[in-house]
């Protein structure tokens, strides 16, 4: 997993709320057996029309709009478990998702693969997207070791929370697997002791 | 101390808490399938680490497989290569696979209740977002993505925070025509598809408590559609008889044993819950959704809101625009020229004989195509010995063999772009059903009502 530390980006809005892990990578994408290639195909039946054209007037086809993060509606990653959804955000060269919340399983996700889910209020997120329709080229500064948002044109700085060992995870591109092969013998104790064994 | 049913099954799943408030969480069983478990098995090879425990994981394919002339290699070499590959992965770490073919092959969340994997108590995962399903038995059970299936094949276990806790009570005699799928769209209505995020339901309560297990795992099954982490049920009698005897369920002196342990897996009287919410069974009627997400349910008879939500401004107005529907109409009359019974959600055997019971004598409308997947081999096998085979063929419905079918379009079965199609299944999400399609979530009562019919109808007055 990528380290992740400070990003400083302009951001993509996607101002709809409760976005489906379907409508982020269909499921007849989900036929790859390994974890690239899945940003092509992110949202790909709202970015482009049944013959693979551009359809016009969705933020990612809208040259206006750049960036490695991603600004969207609340209940972000609803629906289907898919990690492609993660995999397919990260593949497509965002690094953050601000929403006013995520969905369980997407959050988890995200943080499993190095991409930040930035939770800020409803009102902070309102106007983070009337800041990027009136100016696209605003620049957002995340900087987790802070656990702060910074927006420079507000001279605002919003904190954020994270759990403390998820934080350590990203900064230092660790993720769960070597942490829980590492409680074995715990794990073995827990096997001889439990109530009761399925 | 008085705890909650699932406290009771969460304290005596942790390995040890670490400092910041994580468990390591113990999972007792691990279902897996060909969608979400090729990456991790790739990762484990490439941090060569041993499968820790492969007798407490259970595969099948489902999400891939076509529903025609399954003896037959798959068309689509992209899911062959797929399920192929979940059949190499089964066979290189010794895993047992109902593959296809297999007489217990199935979804995921229809075979293991019934070969009696599930089990009260028990902690489970899936890579699968409705492994909430197998609450119903009173386990902890939950979706993970991939990375977490690679976790729990290196260790047994997840790294968790405890989610908060909600318990939905559902108290009194459900109406006639009322199933259990109308139950739970009715909730996720009134709570809408983020209202449970961050929490693990308990359902409780008397019209709850009189679901049949299959009922129950309805109900549990679409948690995750209000963002729930999962959704339980207190084991009780019902749980215990229709476990007794399953190929996997416990036998003998172990069979008593297990069900005095089960018998302790309840909500003490005074349990806390950080959210709880009591409806009225007599309030609930046949639903429908009418948007393009699970929340956006109403009766069948009622009117699409004419206001806009609080809060949802544009994926209302978007989910109407795709769905062709205006605020404030009625969707009685409108035709529908698809109707599909099936999925995790209602693919059981009670599920088959309500649409059979139904449709007997009666022959679906020339506009629509109705098809029919059993959940399982053995849900296929049972509704053929009880004859449900021939008064479904009898009536214009397609029988088709187990799998997740039009559910998620990522195998044959796909619903056309603009066509609308009452679904039993569980997401209305756009192009769920294949790119463009429209679904109109439903019981399998209704679905089959609206097969006949050719179009949406009040259902009361079609029951006898």
């Amino acid at each position: 997993m990528e380290k992740f530390e400070v990003l400083r980006s302009a951001a993509v809005p996607l101002a709809i709320e409760n976005i489906d892990t379907d409508q982020i990578i269909p499921a007849r994408f989900l036929k790859a057996t390994s974890r690239e290639g899945f940003g092509k195909n992110l949202f790909r039946d709202w970015r482009y029309d049944s013959e693979g054209n551009p359809i016009e007037g969705f933020p990612l086809n809208d040259s206006r709009y750049s960036g490695q993060i991603l600004v969207a509606g609340k209940n972000f990653g609803c629906g289907s478990s898919r990690e492609h959804a993660a995999w397919a955000i990260y593949d497509a060269g965002f690094r953050v998702v601000i929403s006013s919340y995520f969905a369980d399983i997407f959050r988890g996700n995200a943080l499993n693969n190095g991409l930040l889910p930035l939770q800020v209020s409803d009102e902070v997120l309102q106007r983070i997207f009337q800041q990027i329709e009136a100016d696209p080229t605003t620049e957002f500064v995340v900087d987790l070791p802070k656990q702060e948002l910074y927006i420079p044109a507000w001279e605002e700085r919003i904190s954020f929370d994270i759990d403390a060992y998820k934080k350590e995870c990203l900064i230092n591109g660790y993720d769960d697997i070597d942490f829980l092969v590492n409680q074995k013998e715990a794990i073995e104790a827990y096997e001889k002791n439990r109530i009761w064994a399925y | 101390m008085a705890k909650s049913l699932f406290d009771k099954i969460w304290d005596a799943h942790v390995v040890r808490s670490i400092p910041g408030g994580l468990d390591v969480f113990y999972i007792d069983k691990h279902l897996i399938h060909e969608v979400t478990s090729p990456q991790a098995f790739a990762e484990l090879e490439e941090r060569h680490l041993p499968l820790y425990r492969k007798n407490q994981i259970v595969a099948t394919a489902d999400h891939n497989v076509p529903t025609k002339n399954q003896h037959l290699p798959i068309q689509d070499p992209l899911s062959r290569t797929q399920v192929d590959q979940l059949t190499a992965n089964c066979e290189r770490f010794d895993i047992e696979l109902f593959g296809l073919g297999h007489q217990n092959q199935g979804i995921v969340h229809v075979m293991g209740p019934e070969l009696g994997i599930t089990q009260p108590g028990m902690t489970l995962v899936c890579g699968d977002s409705h492994t909430s399903t197998h609450g119903a038995f009173g386990a902890i059970a939950f979706g993970i993505g991939t990375s977490q299936v690679t976790q729990v094949m290196a260790s047994q276990c997840l790294l968790l925070s405890r989610p908060k806790r909600m318990r939905i009570t559902v108290d009194g005699e459900l109406k006639p025509g009322v199933t259990a799928k109308d139950v739970i769209l009715y909730i996720i209505a009134q709570l809408g598809t983020g209202g449970a995020t961050g929490y693990f339901v308990e359902y409780a309560g008397s019209a709850i408590r009189s679901l049949s297990m299959e009922g129950r795992m309805t109900v549990c099954n679409m948690s995750i559609e209000m963002g729930a982490r999962g959704g339980m049920i207190a084991p009780d009698e019902t749980t215990f008889e229709y476990l007794k005897g399953r190929p996997y369920a416990p036998k003998g002196e172990k069979w008593e044993q297990a069900v005095a342990y089960w018998k302790t897996l309840h909500s003490d009287e005074g349990a806390t819950f950080e959210k709880e919410y009591t409806y009225k069974a007599e309030d609930i009627a046949p639903m429908i959704t009418y948007g393009t997400n699970p929340g956006m349910g109403i009766a069948i008879t009622d009117a699409i809101p004419s206001e806009v939500p609080a809060g949802e401004t544009v994926s209302f107005e978007k989910s109407l625009k795709y769905m062709g529907f205006k605020p404030g109409e009625s969707l009685l009359g409108k035709e529908i020229s698809h109707v599909f019974i099936g999925s995790c959600t209602n693919s059981r055997i009670e599920d088959l004989r309500t649409v059979a019971n139904y449709v007997k004598g009666k022959h679906k409308a020339d506009n629509v195509e109705a098809i029919i997947v059993p959940g399982s081999k053995q849900v296929e096998k049972q509704a053929k010995e009880e004859g449900l085979d021939k008064i479904l063929a009898e009536a214009g419905f397609e029988l088709r063999e187990p799998g997740c079918s039009a559910c998620l379009a990522m195998n044959d079965d796909k619903i056309p772009a603009g066509a609308y199609c009452v679904s039993t299944s569980n997401r209305n999400f756009e192009g769920r059903q294949g790119p463009g399609s429209r679904t109109l979530l439903a019981s399998p009562l209704v679905a089959a009502i609206t097969a006949v019919e050719g179009k949406i109808v009040d259902v009361n007055r079609y029951l006898n």
